[in-house]
């Protein structure tokens, strides 16, 4: 049964070929049937292959380029429903391939295991520890006081037994953060001394900022936390993005969560996931523009930014200021710069792309013009018979 | 303490800031401080600023003075009688001009009856928010505001009498047009602005409908009896002019009919039109080529021996002629001088220019297009009264753009032409959709401006009731006659050999870096090739260096002046701007080689 599929392992890809095996087990094909089923398939799958000399490059250019004329730069708003802002449209497109380090807003979709996920009173307590929390947010005031040579934090007494804290917690997290200082329990707060020899206003300003943003509770970088339900599920949406922290998160399921970060998720979860993550923020921007670009444009960009393993944008440091052609990049971004490198190391085009072509007036290596060479190969072979 | 800044430099403070600026205005208003000096007061910057500077935007309010308009009946009357004018009450301290910076200052209320204590000004009319041109837009207040926007800078583009002495003017680009209309349906601004004394655009009887698909994508179709009877039919005016230049060494240009030796003479033919001073006669019909002037100029680079010795044959010919495609009538020649005193001859080409498809028209509410089709008149779908529409407007304009004050205009002109009279539909003050409507039915027809309409090719009576009424409509000043252009062959450029750029010198159209897109995308490589080739050159070069080598066409061979004789050269095609390129490497002093592969 095996044998009939084993020849046509190198013509199909393993998914049909897989449910074609279902499919055949069903209507109990005999192996001559299946043979011809699968003889079908291959024809249907060449005919929709893409031929070779096919331009696929200047085709998703295009794709892109007009749907993105049509792009708005609006962004839509509902009026009183709690939001987390997200750049859209063609800035983030651009942000996108331009594969900038970080991205313009930052954000994550936290998912909960299930057994957090059963009230909404769960959700907000995880949603809680996601968001990070510094001394500023709940203290009163900070002061330098000169004359002892100290920093008195004043706390909000109602702030701190909103968010669930409790004093002697912050106090204790302060003695292990700021080890240079000592802590010393007042009235309404604390009070930080220095605790080094030489005790001037610059030592003492920077102990106050570096109270001031002590990490009380919660992942760095996670600013603000909206818990919602999406399809039926309870998401936690973030705005901020720290993939690492929220993955080791006990309460989280990894399986779902994502950030917009593909740089984050590329050093995290690997280059495939790169992958996938600029081709799912493409696609949703799409979507959410109403425009209509076939994935298969997607995934030739996405392909290209990461096959070299890592993350590279379209920009003249990217993939297209790797091109072999001197005149193709010359023609792109900074052409002195690449006549000049060109000219101190000696380089050769060899007019192999379109662009060069075009510019000495040669027929470009593609559709019509590139057949010539294929038959040449053609007659060669019959020669040797 | 507030800073005062007296035209941006700084002189000095004041403690209080209100009694200040109190004082300032009350005496500006008095007549004891220029009335053209501002001052406004930033909050932000705790900052006092006074202006007297020129450039600045300023418009005029009437002064509210305890929650009373400054400007009271009286005024009013004696405004009337012409016992006072606008200048008598910008001394009395009735109006004022404000500026950007003071106006951040004030409280204006739009109309009399919301001035409040608080009020520091009130509006002259509420449609003072309007500029000159917008305000000639009818039932503007029923429109949007980008359509608005657009109606009033189509209205620039109309074409009319644009000045009465226009037969004394020499204007480049001027048209008049032949019959003139007062709108029907008009606005306050057109008697404020004389508009009959400029007038443009026709009262035109519109069918909003489609027919035979002539009209999509906001073309319109025109009925050609009514063309032929004179809508928006023009005259043409264009400029000529040539000048007799003094060149060093006493030599200067003749206006004159050329020898027939002189140098670039053209045809005899093509000098006809001239009288014996070289100058063609008034009432002439020109063709393309023909000459308008004829001129003659001396040699342009004089070597030092020829300057002392001049032929006449060294002249050459310099006329004035008329270019590609362009005919007409001469209207008029002037003869002046110019500012440095050199002999000036002006004429002025006349041409009619009758309605053509791809003229452009346009209404006054940002409704513009170009004529898709001109019917004839038997042709045209006709009413159960007989009337048969001047234009057919496509209906699919309208919802997108929901300028209501296009449909409510082709009823008011409706009504207006019916009953004899102009409809004033000044913006904010304009007669109501409802009494339109009932004016209608008095005057014996359907209230919501539907009629009945036949088929002019079956004399079937149309299913639908068609919108239809009068509307003013202005011809644009983009016409087909002046835009048409195309080459096969022609002038180009000597740096590139590319073709020159520009309908006037006959140039190419250019495929740009888009289109190279396309048909790079078709994979239609041959042809993109095909469509570079306006550059196209066969060039030597020597397959020892990679230079250019040199070609001798006496001897019919190539030599690599680098590699001598026996170097193998080769004849390459490529593009000029290709070689133009790797010479301007070269002359970097980068040396660029190119190296050569057997095709086949």
């Amino acid at each position: 049964m095996s044998d009939v599929y084993k020849k046509f392992e190198e013509k199909l890809p393993g998914r049909v070929i897989e449910e074609l095996k279902v499919e055949a087990k069903a209507s109990k094909l005999t192996d001559a049937e299946t043979t011809k089923a699968l003889n079908d398939a291959v024809k249907e799958y060449e005919a929709l292959l893409i031929s070779p000399g096919e331009s696929i490059g200047i085709v998703t250019a295009e794709s892109f380029g007009e749907a993105g004329t049509q792009m708005t730069l609006d962004v839509f708003h509902l009026a009183g429903v709690a939001e987390i802002q997200v750049t859209r449209g063609l800035p983030r497109l651009i942000e996108l391939f331009d594969a900038r380090k970080i991205p313009s807003t930052p954000s994550m979709s936290v998912y909960l295991k299930s057994e957090h996920t059963k009230n909404e009173k769960s959700i907000r307590k995880v949603a809680s520890f996601l968001k990070e929390m510094r001394l500023e947010e709940v203290s009163e005031e900070f002061t330098l006081n000169i004359m002892n040579e100290s920093v008195e934090v004043d706390l909000d007494n109602k702030r701190i037994k909103d968010f669930g804290f409790k004093k002697e917690e912050i106090l204790e997290t302060i003695k292990k953060d700021l080890k240079n200082a000592s802590v010393k329990e007042t009235k309404k707060g604390f009070t930080l001394k220095p605790e080094s020899e030489e005790i001037n206003l610059s030592i003492l300003y920077k102990l106050k900022e570096s109270a001031k943003s002590t990490l009380l509770r919660g992942v760095p970088k996670i600013i603000q936390v909206l818990p919602t339900k999406k399809d039926g599920k309870y998401v936690i949406l973030c705005a901020g993005s720290n993939l690492k922290k929220v993955l080791e998160m006990e309460q989280v399921e990894g399986k779902f969560t994502v950030s917009n970060n593909i740089f984050e998720v590329a050093s995290t979860l690997g280059i495939e996931a790169a992958r996938q993550a600029i081709m799912n923020e493409a696609v949703s921007v799409i979507e959410n523009q109403g425009l209509d670009i076939d994935i298969r444009h997607v995934m030739f960009l996405a392909d290209m930014m990461t096959q070299t393993g890592i993350v590279r944008g379209i920009t003249r440091g990217g993939i297209s200021g790797e091109k072999e052609s001197v005149l193709a990049r010359a023609s792109f971004e900074t052409p002195i710069n690449h006549l000049i490198t060109a000219s101190l190391t000696g380089e050769k085009d060899n007019l192999k792309s379109v662009i060069e072509n075009v510019m000495v007036n040669q027929p470009i290596p593609l559709g019509t013009g590139l057949p010539g060479l294929i038959s040449k190969i053609g007659e060669k072979k019959e020669k040797k018979k | 303490m507030v800073d005062i800044f007296l035209n941006e430099k700084f002189v000095g403070t004041v403690a209080n800031q209100n009694e200040f600026l109190n004082t300032i205005k009350s005496q500006r208003r008095e007549g004891i401080i220029p009335e053209k000096l501002n001052v406004g007061y930033d909050h932000e910057l705790n900052e006092i600023h006074i202006e007297t500077t020129k450039g600045r935007a300023r418009r005029p309010l009437i002064i509210v003075k305890d929650g009373n308009s400054q400007f009271t009946e009286e005024h009013l009357k004696k405004l009337k009688e012409k016992t006072i004018s606008w200048d008598d009450l910008l001394k009395e301290g009735v109006i004022e001009y404000i500026d950007s910076r003071e106006e951040e200052n004030t409280l204006v209320a739009l109309e009399e009856k919301d001035v409040t204590k608080d009020h520091t000004h009130l509006e002259i009319s509420p449609i003072t928010i309007l500029g000159v041109c917008t305000s000639l837009v009818p039932f503007s207040n029923f429109g949007s505001s980008s359509r608005l926007i657009r109606g009033s800078k189509l209205q620039k583009q109309g074409l009319g009498v644009y000045t009465q002495n226009y037969l004394l003017r020499l204007d480049t680009d001027a048209s008049i047009l032949h019959y003139p209309q007062r709108p029907i349906t008009k606005t306050f601004m057109h008697d404020v602005f004389k508009y009959d004394a400029h007038a443009m655009g026709q009262n035109l009887t519109i069918a909003v409908m489609s027919y035979q698909g002539y009209n999509m994508q906001d073309a319109v179709i025109l009925n050609r009896g009514s063309v032929e009877r004179g809508l928006g039919r023009t005259t043409y005016f264009k400029p000529f002019s040539a000048t007799e230049l003094r060149y060093s060494g006493g030599l200067m240009d003749q206006i004159g009919i050329p020898d027939k030796e002189m140098k670039g003479y053209r045809s005899e033919r093509d000098y006809r039109n001239l009288e014996d001073d070289g100058i063609v006669f008034t009432e002439a019909r020109l063709k393309q080529d023909d000459v308008l002037i004829g001129k003659t100029s001396p040699p342009r680079f004089l070597g030092s021996l020829e300057e002392f010795n001049i032929d006449a044959n060294t002249r050459r010919e310099s006329s004035i002629a008329l270019g590609e495609g362009m005919h007409g009538i001469v209207d008029m020649t002037f003869l002046t001088e110019n500012e440095e005193g050199n002999r000036l001859v002006q004429t002025r080409l006349r041409q009619q220019r009758i309605p053509e498809i791809g003229d452009k028209f346009a209404s006054r509410h940002g409704q513009k297009g170009v004529i898709g089709l001109l019917v004839p008149h038997v042709d045209m779908p006709f009413s159960s009264r007989g009337t048969t529409p001047d234009i057919i407007f496509s209906p699919h304009s309208i919802p997108s753009r929901m300028t209501v004050s296009h449909l409510l205009e082709v009823i008011s002109g409706k009504v207006g032409a019916l009953a004899g009279e102009y409809i004033d539909a000044t913006t904010f003050d304009s007669p109501s959709e409802s009494s339109l409507r009932k004016q209608l039915v008095n005057l014996g027809f359907s209230e919501d401006g539907k009629e009945t309409f036949y088929n002019p090719l079956t004399g079937e009576r149309m299913e639908a009731k068609i919108y239809t009424g009068n509307i003013f409509y202005l011809k644009l000043k983009h016409m087909v006659a002046n835009k048409l252009h195309a080459r096969a062959a022609g002038r180009i450029q000597l740096l590139t050999r590319q073709p020159v750029e520009g309908r006037a010198m006959g140039g190419g159209l250019r495929v740009g870096e888009m289109e190279k897109d396309c048909l790079v995308a078709h994979g239609a490589s041959l042809l993109l090739k095909e469509r570079f080739d306006s550059d196209k050159t066969v060039l030597h070069v020597c397959e020892t260096c990679g230079m250019f080598a040199t070609y001798d066409s006496y001897k019919n061979q190539a030599i690599c002046t680098r590699c001598g004789g026996d170097a193998k050269v080769s004849p390459v095609e490529m593009s000029y701007a290709f070689k133009l390129l790797l010479d301007e490497i070269r002359s970097l002093g980068i040396d660029s080689k190119v190296e050569l592969k057997e095709k086949f």
